[in-house]
Parts: C-alpha cells; structure tokens; sequence
C-alpha cells in the first residue's frame, strides 16, 4: 500500500513547547483520526505539512513529494477545512469562489454547485450570515471541487452540535467512496472518528502516543473497574492509569484479554473508548 | 440479508459482519453469485471504517464463502466445499431426527435402530 502522506522525525521548537519527533502516516484510501488534547500539537503538525510554518528537522512527504520543495504541486490535490473562518465575511459564495477559483488548475464549477446545492446553502447571502455548520459546509465545498487527493481537516467539528456532526460523518462517508482519497481528521471530539475513522495517530505534549489501526485500538484497550482490594503492586503494573476512588478504582489497560485472565469475574471489564484511552492517557493516575 | 453490528458485545466488528453474512448464506437468503454490497459502500451503510469491513471480507474470502474480482466487486461464491458439507450434514439431522422420532413412537431401542442403521451402511456400500 502506498502511502499519501508520510511524516518522519518532525520536529518543531516554540519557547514553551517542543514537537518532538512526530512520525506517522497515512496510507492511501483511508481515514487517519489525529487526536490529542488541546495544545498537543495536532495544529502545529497540520501547519507543517501545509507548510504554513517552517519546521526544524524531519521530513514531511505529500503524495511521495517533499512538502517544501513541491509545495505548489502539493496543495493543488490537497482539500484544507480549518476550524476557524477564512473567508471574505462581506462577500456571498460566488464571490468567494471566484477569489479561489484561480489559484486550482483542476477547479470544477459543476462539482462546486453540486456541493452548494446539496449543502443548501444560500448563493446570493453574505458569508458572515451564516452559521458555524454553514462554514464548515462552505469549507468542504471549496475543498471537494478540485479533484483532491487528501483532506485535510483541523477541528472541524469543534462547536458544532451532534446533529451537524452527524450528517459530516454522512459527507465524509461519501468522499470515501472514492478509494484514491485519505482524509486527515483532527480532533478532540473522539466519538466523531470512532465510526470512519481506519488509523489513529494519538498525540499528547508534542510526542507521539501511538498510531494504529483503530481495530486493534478498540480490541485490545479495555477499562477496569472494581473494588481497590484487588490493586497491589503487581496489579497495578497493568494498568495505563489508574483513577481511584471511596468506592473503587477505574483504570485503562492496553491489553484487555490479559486484564480479563487476572481478573476474571472479579471486576467489570469493558471495552475503551478513544476519550477513555485520551483522558486516562493525559490525565494519569489520579 | 441484514447486518446488525453491536458496540457492546466482546466479538470485534469484523466478526459480527463475517458470522452474519456467513448465516445468511447458509440460510439462502442470499444465494451464489449474488452481488454484496461494496467494502466502502458497506462501511458507509454500517457506519464504520473501511479497514474493517475489509478485514471482514477478507476473512469471508479466505473462508472461501466470497469471491472478489478486482474492480468489479465481491459475489456469494458458487463452490465452497465446507460449506455445502454443512449443509448437507444439516440435511442429514433433520432426517436423523426424523427417523429417531419415529423410532420411539414404535419403541425402538437405540440398540435395534444402530443395529437397523448398521446394516443398510454396509448394504448400500
């Protein structure tokens, strides 16, 4: 399989945070969940590969090509949804495509309208009329109709209700259908990636926590939960992070099916969540 | 032919679609050469990634219940051995129970029946 997007050895120095050493990558077709807490460096690391901010070392490679060399080539196949607004908020859509038209060598109107209508947005509005949901919209639009090759999306959900996120999930699932596309989604809202999401690269203070297949996340990650009897130094070694409470303790295990060998009927074993993994992760023992 | 994934249950996602789609195979609601639904067309109808319900095929494929032709698509294979030794087996126990049924309505011990059973095996042979 080949890979749309590979990251090696990035780093990235400010003066009160360090990425450090990011690598992982994307392969072609498939749907890569970034998620981290707020300030672990998912923007930045998206900053870089748009080579928006310059990197101290590592490499960043985008359809095989480096992204500081071909960095015009690059973004003419990458589709880009921020989180916060960039458009002209005085102008309507029409307005505001024929601004962006240009710069695209594959731009196509039709597809563009075809997204305008299903979206149903209003052509003739201006931008600042609209909603948070309605940007997010405007955005993929843009980002759809110039035949990209990878989507690239930071927070795109972030403030927006269940509903909306919902029927994203369903445009989302439709880009897919195409198996030439990948999509990077980055995220605090993890229940959004749980569904689509095939890889998940889990950031946290600039490093790296790990990046898997979100099947063998979900299969071997599992949560704990029983009376504090059972913790002992030997027990306790098999746990990520351990919450203790008066009535108990709740803690993440990354191998589920041996927490289930010790334990045995002892205590309530349950599946993770990815916000179970990130906040028992983040947080550690409390 | 229905799929229902649970999140809940132990089973990985992969195997809950392989033992339905098996199960709706064995039970003929779809029948060979029968077109299934895209891997990516799948996953977006189910709501999970693609990864999975291409390892699900691919286990559906290896076990020899799927065939899939590149580009075109997966189909209910024709000749799976197993399979159809499952089903006939299945075809056999019915007509065992049948027969032990009967059987016990005239009093047959299993003694007599295997005695019965025995020497038809060795005649038709």
């Amino acid at each position: 399989m080949d890979n749309i997007l590979e990251i090696k050895d990035l780093t990235k120095s400010y003066k009160n945070f360090t990425l450090d050493n990011l690598a992982f990558n994307i392969p072609r077709g498939s749907v890569m969940g970034f998620i981290g807490p707020n300030g672990s460096g998912k923007s930045t690391t998206i900053k870089l590969i748009m080579n928006l901010i310059k990197r101290d070392s590592g490499d960043i490679n985008v359809f095989g090509l480096d992204n500081l060399k071909h960095n015009k080539e690059i973004k003419q196949k990458i589709g880009f949804v921020y989180d916060e607004n960039y458009f002209y908020e005085e102008l309507n859509i029409m307005e505001m495509r024929n601004i962006l038209r240009p710069f695209y060598k594959n731009w196509d109107d039709n597809v563009f309208e075809q997204y305008i209508k299903d979206f149903e947005l209003p052509k003739k509005n201006k931008i600042k009329s609209f909603s948070k949901g309605m940007k997010i919209k405007l955005s993929l639009a843009l980002a759809l109709c110039h035949n990209a090759e990878l989507i690239i999306m930071d927070e795109p959900t972030s403030g927006l209700d269940p509903v909306f996120r919902s029927e994203l999930l369903d445009i989302l699932y439709n880009i897919i259908q195409d198996d030439n596309v990948s999509i990077l989604f980055s995220t605090h809202i993890t229940t959004d990636l749980e569904k689509i999401a095939d890889y998940i690269t889990f950031i946290n203070k600039g490093k790296l926590v790990f990046t898997k297949t979100k099947d063998e996340i979900v299969e071997n990650y599992g949560l704990v939960k029983g009376s504090k009897e059972l913790l002992d130094n030997d027990t306790r070694q098999e746990f990520i992070s351990i919450k203790e409470s008066n009535f108990g303790f709740e803690a993440l295990t990354k191998d589920i099916i041996k927490a289930r060998n010790i334990f045995k009927d002892n205590c309530i074993i349950e599946k993770a969540s990815l916000e179970d993994i990130m906040v028992y992760t983040v947080r550690g023992n409390v | 032919m229905n799929i229902i994934i649970s999140n809940s249950s132990q089973d990985p996602i992969y195997e809950q679609i392989v033992i339905q789609i098996k199960t709706s195979i064995m039970k003929d609601e779809v029948s060979q050469g029968d077109a299934l639904p895209s891997i990516r067309g799948l996953a977006k109808e189910l709501r999970i990634s693609v990864i999975t319900t291409k390892r699900a095929y691919e286990e559906l494929e290896r076990d020899g219940f799927i065939e899939t032709v590149p580009g075109k698509g997966s189909y209910v294979s024709g000749q799976n051995k197993d399979l159809i030794r499952e089903k006939r087996l299945t075809a056999i126990e019915d007509k065992l129970t049948e027969v032990t049924t009967e059987s016990k309505l005239l009093n047959l011990s299993l003694e007599e029946l295997q005695s019965m059973l025995a020497l038809l095996y060795t005649e038709t042979n």
